[in-house]
């Protein structure tokens, strides 16, 4: 891997840039690039072009170490390009396919570049294979993590979504937990409970967790901060809808919940307004004199 | 997993409690450019407050040192707080949750650990103490 | 030197901490209390902390100090207006505030310093007792 080589790979894309950009673009629209319709033509072309311009000075400055400085700018184009691939909705392979598809066409104009004995050509169609492998496996990895990062966002918004926080009564909040409670999930509803509590000047905050079907250690901590938050605040948690084998868990798990718990959501309700002196009483209905005309 | 770390964009003097309100707004102002949610902007300015308070009472004094860094996809802020005070000599014992009672340095430490997602600390009896923290977007 | 103003409240005393404190600052605060305090023989003490974006051990301390003069002297101190994201960081961090009751405002906090007058709950886990 000769500097002398790798400029001479370097030249190879300054001097053909144009003829490049346009095999390149044939390759990849005989390969479907654009058939999706999700990107124009001119915005491919661009961002082919922009590649080899990136490329070509890294090229002379770096070779093909793609891991120095000088392919920073065009490792961080990579991401770019992986990170709108992936919000567009591309597929992996469609995103890899963009980088290696250079390949067959470098090695096309290295074949018909003239003064190139077999020795070098050899050599550089090795330094072409490594480098453009290089950066289509950091494309495609940061495709990767730009999904992850994507399907994280989801799970939140979905989580806020599926845990309102509901007014019971002028000073009594309820979040009804469903499903399983993961950290992320836990921190979301935490917020969100904590901020309602002060929006409504809640005295008495109840998370059902009926609908939660199991409680491991970790779930059971994210709920023991919670409770302490809103005490540390001036607001009481009750916790309700305890399963009988949640209970046993705990217990075996030697969780120690330092809150009033209640069986039913109901109870908990109950236990609320008596703290606040409030109670449900009946009341008598009058009979109310009919009047026809007062009706449709 | 390696993190690209850029020269330090703030370097900050820890001497007095005058630093200290200095080092939470600059902190705050870090972790809202760097777009993190009221929590994590919480808890990484507490935990600076806390560092470099220790860094003050016990360390003799020292300084804090304001990373921006990336590994690829994410972004974050890493804080290294240095001083030349006299070290600590068991360092299992200070992260001891509620070791030196009333909230000393005890508290400050294993407490810190738990708001940041990065956490490490080196100390040399006579040398002096650096903690580093970190908190990713 | 700048002194935190302390507002005499019914028989309570009102101390709203909007800027950030250093050491000299809380010094003065716990002294003006507790002179205060005595001077108007308040029964409590309510400290609104909702403009805090931050509270770290320091600020911890200090609060503990002030409750525990004020027990003392025969005052409760009620803290008030913690915000959502300093609650979560300071269970995270593991203060537990342990020596001070809290309240989500003033008027709550209030209604907590003249619980006395009234008839006192037996119950071990009244609202906003620790």
């Amino acid at each position: 891997m000769t500097s002398n080589n790798t400029s001479k790979l370097a030249q190879l894309v300054a001097e053909q840039e144009g003829a490049i950009v346009r095999e390149w673009m044939r390759s990849l629209q005989a390969a479907g690039a654009l058939q999706s319709g999700r990107m124009k033509e001119a915005e491919l072309q661009t961002q082919c072009r922009n590649f080899l311009d990136l490329l070509r000075t890294a090229l002379a400055q770096a070779g093909a170490e793609t891991q120095a400085a000088a392919y920073e700018p065009l490792r961080h184009m990579l991401g770019e390009i992986a990170r709108s691939r992936a919000i567009q909705g591309f597929s992996p392979s469609e995103t890899a396919t963009f980088v290696f598809s250079l390949k067959q066409v470098l090695f096309g104009f290295l074949n018909a570049a003239p003064n190139v004995d077999a020795a070098t050509l050899a050599n550089l169609t090795w330094q072409i294979t490594v480098l453009i492998d290089a950066l289509g496996l950091h494309t495609v990895e940061l495709f990767q993590k730009s999904r992850e990062a994507i399907i994280i966002r989801q799970q939140r918004e979905i989580s806020e979504l599926s845990t309102p926080v509901v007014k019971l009564w002028d000073g009594i909040i309820a979040v009804p937990l469903i499903g399983t409670l993961d950290s992320e999930r836990t921190q979301v509803v935490m917020e969100n409970l904590l901020q309602t509590i002060v929006d409504q000047t809640a005295s008495f905050a109840i998370i059902d967790i009926t609908g939660v079907p199991t409680v491991d250690t970790l779930t059971a901590q994210h709920l023991l901060k919670t409770v302490a938050a809103a005490r540390l605040m001036g607001a009481d948690c009750i916790i309700s809808g305890i399963r009988p084998q949640i209970a046993q868990t705990m217990v075996h798990l030697g969780v120690e919940l330092n809150v009033i718990s209640k069986a039913t959501l109901a109870d908990a309700f109950a236990l609320a307004l008596k703290r606040l002196n409030l109670g449900v009483v009946k009341v008598r209905i009058q009979a109310v004199a009919s009047d026809n005309r007062l009706l449709g | 997993m390696p993190a690209s770390a850029e020269p330090a964009v703030e370097l900050l003097e820890l001497q007095s409690s005058d630093h200290v309100v200095q080092v939470r707004h600059r902190v705050r102002t870090r972790a809202v450019e760097l777009g993190l949610s009221l929590v994590d902007q919480t808890k990484i300015v507490t935990a600076a407050s806390e560092l470099a308070r220790n860094t003050i009472d016990y360390g003799g004094g020292g300084t804090l040192s304001i990373f921006l860094i990336s590994d690829g996809t994410r972004r974050g802020i890493r804080l290294t707080f240095e001083d030349r005070g006299p070290g600590i000599s068991d360092i299992d014992l200070a992260l001891k949750d509620g070791y030196s009672t009333g909230g000393g340095l005890g508290l400050g430490l294993s407490g810190s650990k738990r708001l940041c997602n990065e956490f490490s600390i080196e100390s040399r009896l006579g040398l002096g103490t650096r903690v580093t923290i970190a908190r990713w977007k | 030197m700048d002194r935190i103003p302390i507002l005499k409240l019914g028989n309570a005393l009102l101390v709203t901490i909007q800027v950030d404190m250093h050491d000299r600052l809380a010094t003065a605060l716990e002294e003006d209390l507790t002179h205060k305090i005595v001077a108007h023989g308040s029964r409590g003490v309510l400290i609104d902390i909702s403009s805090l974006e931050i509270v770290d051990s320091f600020i911890g301390r200090m609060l503990d100090n002030i409750a525990a003069v004020s027990r003392i002297l025969d005052a409760r101190t009620v803290v008030v207006g913690m915000r959502p994201a300093v609650a979560i960081t300071l269970v995270e961090l593991g203060l537990t505030l342990a020596g001070v009751q809290t309240a989500l405002n003033v008027e709550r906090g209030m209604a907590l310093i003249h619980t006395d007058d009234s008839v006192a709950e037996i119950d071990d886990d009244d609202a906003g007792e620790r």
